[in-house]
């Protein structure tokens, strides 16, 4: 990316007031549709407009990636963030750089001569295009993190550890599974074996359609912590097409006991436990 | 030199782990262990572990070897209260307790231990 | 706020000081708990060895970032001996001493980054990275 050369830069200076002001009002949809206060609005402008002088005037102002462009990126990063939270998508978000393209290009139309400018108005395409790809790049980064922190939270919430007797906690795992979610769901029920004091603990994977051997060993890696804690684990409603994939994966399920549904688990985790149920005379 | 101290509870031996232990003063804690056990014909001994933090290979390997050597001196190990990220970190280094016994907590260890054990013999 | 530092580790209460330094940085780079222990317990590993197999050594601490992600990055240097064969030292169960033969391979499996960089007389070290 060309940097701007001296003259630009300070027809830019110069103009600012008017630049930003007509960049303002092209942004101003998002205002009258109440998804931005112009508070807000008129905070974040300034703010950019401030830091993006700044790093232009920079000798470093060709490479984005560079340190000239750090509290940028940083600004996009958190605008980004923002909007994510606010509903907004990508290019909605980058339209907060792309609006600042035409205030710019006026100007430069306005002053530059002819031979100057094709030249100056590349070089403010360039630098807004760049600018606008940040955005749009931190956008799509910031929105995964937070989709991915609503899923661990959604799937603690779905996935509740039940006590079902007591000393038995059951683990009723629905849907398909990732490495990363099963991770969290499992460390809670390691958590809460602790802080109940439960011997078993009932792993049923009835509503799982299918286990990948990432997931699998998850499972088994689960299984053998909670016996190191000293607690045992039954995993309960595997399908016949589970079954299959742990026999082709050939996966050992070392000793860990499986039952084909939650109830014959639950009667043996009872026996285990030294407890009877008897039927009321 | 400091000492991790062991408790003396019936024919059962307790000791509670709550330091960040530098290397030698757990191969102290093996020693005086079993020359306590020797000197009480101890026939268990519990560790209660659920103030650490990090269980890394050597302390695997004390605790392993103290399980080793009180069965020689006919005592059982239990280890007890393994946190949670103990416990997984633990399967991810890939350290197995080989002969080691776990229980929740010192309740539950305390209750293994009374149990009869098959190998142990008539006195 | 200090994001990098670096300890000797040449005996055995080194060890200890490195844990806790890990510790106290990847609780301050806000890691779960799950990676908090993972991390530390790598730590202590590599820092036995650098005790036990390098002659004593350091340890350098910095928190880093990557694009939008912060974490924790450890790294052990000695100058001992140098591991000879480091696809041997890498498998479960080899180990040059006494120990179990994990502390290499093991730590490897602990954290998300791990480079090993060692020769004979060129002294060993391992740099390792957990994400928060």
């Amino acid at each position: 990316m060309a940097a701007l050369d001296q003259r630009t830069l300070d027809l830019v200076n110069a103009q600012q007031h008017s630049i930003v002001q007509n960049w303002v009002a092209s942004l101003s949809a998002d205002v009258q549709e109440g998804r931005l206060s112009k508070r807000e609005l008129d905070a974040q402008t300034a703010e950019f407009w401030t830091l993006l002088l700044r790093a232009i005037a920079s000798a470093d102002g060709a490479n984005l990636e560079g340190d000239a462009w750090a509290d940028i990126r940083r600004f996009l990063e958190d605008l980004s963030r923002e909007r994510v939270l606010k509903g907004f998508n990508s290019s909605e978000t980058a339209t907060f750089i792309f609006s600042l393209k035409r205030p710019l290009f006026d100007v430069i139309q306005a002053a530059a001569s002819p031979e100057t400018l094709a030249r100056d108005v590349w070089a403010v395409s360039e630098l807004i295009d760049s600018l606008g790809l940040q955005t749009v790049k931190a956008f799509q980064s910031t929105r995964e993190e937070v989709i991915q922190r609503q899923q661990e939270e959604m799937l603690e919430l779905s996935t509740p550890v039940v006590k079902l007797w007591d000393g038995v906690l059951a683990l009723p795992m629905i849907g398909t599974l990732d490495s990363q979610r099963t991770q969290v769901v499992m460390e809670s029920l390691l958590q809460r074996i602790v802080e109940t004091g439960s011997q078993i603990a009932i792993i049923d994977i009835t509503g799982v359609p299918t286990v990948d051997t990432l997931v699998a060993q998850h499972l088994l890696k689960t299984v053998t912590a909670i016996r190191l804690m000293g607690a045992d684990a039954i995993i309960s409603g595997i399908r016949p097409q589970i079954a299959q994939t742990i026999v082709h994966l050939g996966l050992d399920l070392q000793g860990i006991v499986t039952k084909a549904n939650l109830a014959d688990a639950l009667a043996l985790a009872l026996k285990r436990t030294g407890q009877i149920v008897t039927r009321a005379a | 030199m400091e000492r991790i101290p062991i408790l003396q509870m019936g024919d059962i031996l307790l000791v509670t782990i709550q330091v960040d232990m530098h290397d030698q003063l757990a191969l102290t804690l093996q020693d005086d262990l079993t020359e306590r056990i020797r000197q009480t014909s101890a026939r268990g001994v519990l560790i209660e572990i659920s103030a650490l933090d990090i269980v890394d290979s050597f302390i695997g390997r004390m605790i392993s070897t103290i399980s080793s050597l009180a069965a020689i001196m006919d005592a059982r190990t239990v280890v007890v209260g393994m946190q949670p990220a103990v416990a997984i970190t633990l399967v991810e280094l890939g350290l197995n307790l080989t002969g080691v016994s776990t229980a929740l907590n010192v309740d539950r260890g305390m209750k293994l231990l009374q149990q009869p054990d098959d190998t142990r013999h008539d006195d | 706020m200090t994001t990098e530092g670096t300890l000797p580790v040449r005996n055995e209460q080194d060890v200890v000081m490195a844990r806790q330094t890990a510790r106290q940085v990847a609780v301050g780079c806000g890691l779960r708990l799950v990676d908090q222990t993972k991390l530390i317990t790598a730590a202590s590993e590599l820092a036995r060895n650098a005790v036990v197999y390098g002659g004593g050594g350091k340890m350098e601490w910095a928190v880093v970032q990557e694009g939008l992600r912060k974490g924790v990055r450890l790294s052990f240097v000695d100058e001992g001996p140098g591991i000879p064969d480091l696809d041997l030292a890498l498998t479960d169960g080899w180990t040059s001493g006494k120990g179990m033969g994990l502390g290499l391979s093991g730590s490897r499996r602990l954290v998300d980054r791990f480079e090993l960089d060692s020769a004979p007389g060129r002294g060993t070290r391992v740099s390792i990275i957990k994400w928060a």
